[in-house]
């Protein structure tokens, strides 16, 4: 039961904020933190429980109520390790994505925590929703108020940027219903029964031509959200148009939902498919890395430049999870949670730099760090965790994907490795434009940070390090989940 | 040997107390954090090494901290590996590195960036420690990136001036790639042995591998790229000259003592595998002797005293690797050892020379400086002996056993011995060349020597040291193979000794007695400009990576993928507007389609009824 308080406290939450907004916008920040709160306690009694029956069982049931019996449609939330984890990730960055609105957000506050908390609840869904109808319900819940917040309280080109969003992953999430109605309709030939369960549906049979079809429905759809090449276009414009706190919920678990799903569903219901298409979506995956690192450096926009970034990164989850061999699957995880707290990082600071500077041009900035020496170094952390910099997460992510992308591919990961001297040619950009050298124009009011924007900051570098020399807090809750997916992935 | 983990663990608690108390501590506190931690390191080495010495003690220490890595067959541990010659770069490391920071706690007193500085400092030293007491690759991976961090961060540590952010930067790309090669030498290494584990690599790479195979030849020379990016060896020298931006005790510390030899630790602590591969043993003994080479002749006109001395620390890892090359493991590891106390000696004293010209560093606005200097002037002095390897001195006795092993090598053996030789010859040139011209001639300034504890102490002790050193043993014994038995001839070391000899001379003509002018490179400008530059490696590296990456760059700023929507927005504006002219609300534009359309469907209809 603990999942479904996770999920209603953040759906109740949005709408007390709601109801509060208009009368008092503080009153709905609080309200917002107290369900983040709430949803939170929720959490850690479902962490300890799952973890203390780690080794006795996989899953985690929490309801498989009969939703639309004609269909097989229940509504069925399961957790196992990896959800877990994700789950975890999505509310630690809701906090700090909260943190981030707290004074950046002044007008319909009441509307935007709504939106908030929706997005929140709808991805705690994805990451537990077993039965592929309610997937696909709470998919569409996350999208829909990550698109008002990208087009309410955007900057200055937001319209076209959120539409650009909507359509990108309207249209692929559209190709992923026809391919699960496909898949069920499947599933009913051979059995003669209705079910959009997954433990049901991964014992289909999806050996043929058929099945590399509704693969690939799956397929773009997630590629579309992860992003990568080459349908990649709609996340430098969404994510350099949101508000902060909604870049933060698009890079740090937005993004995710495609790696899970390419995790979850594409492997373990298609794995012959999956296993004839590897090369190509590891291909893309290793073009994705280069291309966007390359990408990433020419920006002078510094939002421009970490979106870029963030592709960079999720080219090589795509390569780990194409390469499925435990090591490359258990870096792929530590990737996702890497790349959530660093990217949630380092929008957070570009936040954090326009609102004092009213600018994202880095050739605008320069000489930062003498103003605000505890920004600039909590900024050197991040860009530090970027460019896969050993002892924080990141670096686990990267090495542990291409340890095992090289024992299947090895010119794949070589080429994949050449991102360790891209990494920091972008990355430590930001550090040269924005905070060495000498202070361009007028910056003497520019304060550094104070106790919130600290608090915001250091717990994801906190968590950054933490991971980075504990990496097995999360290999141990993973590695049952992973062995599994891959027994999953290699049937058929 | 239980306390081994503080000697890691004390300089990176100094560091964290160092930025988390960022701006609260006084300049005091901040030095007595900085140099205590590394101070107190240096003595915990001694106990360890007391411990390692006592009779019947075991060789070899492993112990895990905590469990790192575990995934599937994957195994790291957060381990610490002990044996003679991790004890000889501990003895190196903290024993340099704190006289360096006693020495940097005076020399940084007035930069209003102290404690940021100290925190750097203490950070790098852990990184080094870490990555010297590795029991696993991944783990030394992390202290090798550390300090590559490390050393960006410090030579950007004066951040105001654009031109030090970039050689940081470039310092720390350069290395990266070859970072890159060491990463992928890991992954095949695991493909291949199942483990990243030293003491296991050390154990299986002689059982698996066979002698010259494609896999330990592929292994060495990935591993070889990362560590010839560490150590500005050819091809990837170009950063350390560029680094000296940074202030010079760091200079000293990283770039001259510790971080650029790591790529010999790494050499000599994966042996196992280097010695499956002659091959590229042979290509590190080339390429430590082009580089010795080059560098030498690069240095023979610099006009900045640091970079005089950058590019004579790039030749003297020259002779490390040219001795791993030839066999001559440990004799390596010593001529590293007196190479870090003297060319630390040197870089201290140079910094005690910049500090009292109030930051010039050009060698032409020196001179006569041994009259008002003369504590820096000997020190000079005899860093300068070590480096030319005159007797009696510490570094005679280290470049001697190298260039007496390369002797004995099969075929190339003369060869490689000529080419050391003749990188000995002009070693003495260029560094009585910079002493003449920096202490002897016509006095052009006045200088204002800093004086106090900080800086006089740490110079004596280490110029005692670089003259005693020779008879130091290191414990290395054990842990590398010994090096090719056998005396050269009598006369070799004769010549080894002299040529040097005749090098200071000629020096002592041509800058103090201005005579033999001729010899002079102003004479051969072409040359000199060749020779200044470093034989063009900057340029054409910039040709051919730089030029047409940033190009690339800024022609797809915009992403010519992007293109491909914006296509398919245009492309419906154009269906848009063609429709909709059709919709124009003219009734005699409707009745006239109206009709068209009928008899064309009419006539059609006509037709296939007609058939």
């Amino acid at each position: 039961m603990q999942l479904l308080g996770i999920i209603i406290s953040l759906l109740g939450g949005g709408v007390l904020a709601l109801m509060t907004g208009h009368r008092s916008p503080v009153a709905s920040r609080w309200l917002s933190l107290a369900s983040l709160l709430v949803a939170s306690m929720f959490y850690t009694s479902l962490w300890l429980d799952s973890t203390h029956s780690l080794s006795t069982s996989l899953w985690t049931m929490h309801t498989d109520w009969p939703w639309i019996e004609r269909f097989g449609i229940h509504l069925l939330l399961a957790t196992d390790g990896l959800s877990l984890v994700l789950i975890g990730l999505t509310l630690v960055l809701g906090y700090v994505a909260l943190l981030s609105a707290w004074h950046e957000i002044n007008h319909r506050c009441g509307l935007f925590y709504l939106n908030f908390l929706f997005t929140l609840a709808g991805v705690v869904g994805v990451f537990s929703a077993l039965d592929l109808f309610l997937f696909f319900v709470f998919w569409e819940v996350m999208l829909v108020p990550m698109f008002l917040i990208i087009a309410i309280w955007g900057h200055e080109n937001r319209r076209f940027a959120a539409t650009k969003f909507f359509i990108y992953t309207q249209a692929s999430s559209l190709l992923m219903l026809a391919a699960m109605v496909g898949l069920v309709l499947l599933n009913q030939q051979q059995t003669g029964l209705w079910s959009f369960s997954w433990f049901t549906l991964t014992q289909t049979d999806t050996s043929g031509s058929m099945g590399m079809w509704l693969m690939l429905g799956f397929y773009v759809a997630f590629l579309v959200k992860l992003p990568g090449l080459p349908v990649h276009n709609w996340l430098p414009d969404a994510h350099t148009q949101a508000p902060t706190p909604g870049s933060i919920l698009l890079a740090g678990i937005l993004l995710k939902t495609g790696a899970y799903g390419l995790l979850r569903f594409v492997w373990p219901l298609f794995p012959d498919a999956a296993l004839a298409f590897a090369p190509i979506a590891m291909g893309l995956g290793v073009l994705s890395v280069l291309y966007a690192a390359k990408l990433a450096f020419a920006q002078n926009d510094l939002k421009r430049l970490i979106a870029y970034t963030s592709i960079s990164h999720m080219g090589f989850v795509s390569l780990g999870i194409f390469a499925w061999n435990h090591l490359s699957l258990q870096g792929t995880v530590m990737q996702m949670v890497g790349h959530g707290l660093s990217s949630a990082g380092l929008f957070a600071i570009a936040g954090l730099l326009q609102q004092r500077l009213h600018t994202r041009a880095l050739d605008q900035m320069g000489g930062l760090w003498a103003l605000m020496p505890k920004l600039a170094t909590l900024s050197m952390v991040f860009a530090l965790a970027t460019l896969g910099l050993p002892g924080l997460a990141n670096f686990i992510g990267e090495f542990m994907i291409l340890l095992g992308v090289f024992q299947i591919e090895p010119w794949a990961a070589s080429l994949a490795a050449l991102a360790m001297i891209l990494a920091p040619v972008y990355a430590l950009v930001i550090m040269q434009k924005g905070f060495f050298g000498m202070a361009v124009g007028d910056k003497t009011k520019a304060l550094d940070l104070n106790a919130r924007e600290l608090l915001m900051l250091g717990l994801l570098v906190v968590s950054l390090v933490l991971l980075g020399f504990w990496p097995n807090l999360i290999f141990t809750v993973t590695a049952a989940p992973v062995d599994s997916l891959m027994h999953l992935g290699k049937g058929g | 040997m239980h306390q081994l983990w503080l000697i890691p663990g004390l300089p990176l608690v100094g560091f964290f107390l160092l930025v988390l108390g960022h701006g609260r501590f006084t300049r005091s506190l901040a030095r007595l954090i900085g140099v205590g931690s590394i101070a107190i390191a240096a003595l915990i080495t001694l106990w360890v090494a007391l411990d390692f010495y006592s009779p019947g003690a075991a060789q070899t220490y492993q112990v895990e901290l905590w469990p790192w890595l575990t995934a599937g067959e994957l195994e790291v541990s957060f381990g610490l590996y002990l044996d003679g010659l991790s004890l000889s770069m501990l003895f190196v490391v903290t024993g340099v590195g704190s006289l360096i920071h006693w020495y940097a706690s005076g020399y940084m007193w007035q930069d209003p960036d102290y404690q940021r500085f100290f925190a750097y400092m203490n950070l790098f030293v852990a990184a080094m420690l870490m990555l010297v007491l590795a029991d696993n690759l991944v783990l030394l991976f992390l202290g090798w990136e550390g300090v590559g961090v490390c050393s960006f961060l410090l030579i950007g540590f004066w951040y105001q001036d654009p031109a030090n952010g970039y050689a940081a930067r470039k310092a720390f790309i350069v290395t990266r790639v070859g970072d890159t090669a060491f990463a992928i030498g890991l992954f095949l290494l695991y493909r291949e042995l199942g483990t990243l584990d030293l003491p296991s690599i050390m154990v299986l790479a002689p059982e698996k591998f066979v002698v010259g195979a494609n896999q330990p030849t592929l292994i060495a020379t990935l591993l070889l790229a990362g560590a010839v990016g560490k150590s500005a060896q050819l091809p990837l020298h170009i950063w350390l000259p560029d680094a000296m931006a940074g202030p010079t005790p760091v200079s000293a510390l990283i770039h001259a003592a510790t971080m650029v030899t790591a790529g010999v630790y790494l050499i000599a602590r994966t042996h196992g595998v280097f010695l499956q591969a002659p091959d590229v043993l042979l290509a590190v003994a080339f390429i430590g002797l082009f580089t010795l080479l080059i560098s030498g002749f690069t240095a023979l006109n610099q006009t900045d005293i640091k970079r005089v001395l950058a590019y004579s620390t790039m030749s003297q890892i020259g002779y490390m690797f040219f001795a791993l090359g030839v066999g001559a493991w440990s004799e390596s590891i010593f001529h590293l050892m007196t190479h870090a106390l003297f060319k630390a000696l040197l870089f201290m004293t140079a910094g005690s020379i910049i500090l009292a010209l109030h930051h010039e560093q050009d060698i032409r606005l020196m001179g006569g400086l041994r009259r008002q200097l003369p504590v820096p002037f000997w020190c000079f002095v005899i860093g300068s002996a070590c480096l030319v390897a005159l007797p009696p001195t510490s570094g005679f006795f280290s470049k001697e056993a190298i260039l007496n092993a390369s002797w004995q090598l099969p075929v190339y053996g003369p060869w490689f011995w000529a080419g050391g030789v003749l990188g000995a010859f002009i070693t003495a040139i260029y560094s009585f060349r910079l002493l003449f011209l920096v202490f002897f001639g016509a006095e052009k300034v006045q200088p204002h020597e800093p004086k106090g504890w900080q800086f006089h102490p740490p110079l004596i002790i280490l110029a005692t040291l670089s003259l005693v050193a020779g008879w130091f043993v290191l414990p290395t014994g054990d842990v590398l193979p010994s090096s090719p038995a056998g005396h050269p001839p009598m006369w070799t070391i004769v010549v080894a000794i002299g040529l040097p000899l005749l090098g200071i001379g000629i020096a002592y003509q041509v800058y103090v007695r201005h005579k033999w002018q001729g010899l002079r490179l102003a004479h051969w400008q072409r040359l000199r400009q060749f020779w200044f530059q470093g034989f063009g490696f900057d340029g054409l590296y910039r040709r051919l990576f730089l030029t047409p990456f940033t190009s690339l760059a800024q022609v797809n700023r915009n992403d010519i993928i992007d293109g491909l929507p914006t296509l398919l927005i245009q492309l419906s504006r154009f269906l848009h507007r063609l429709f909709s002219q059709l919709q124009n609300g003219q009734l005699r534009a409707y009745i006239a389609t109206l009709a068209s359309a009928a008899i064309i469907i009419l006539a059609l209809a006509i037709s296939t009824v007609g058939k």
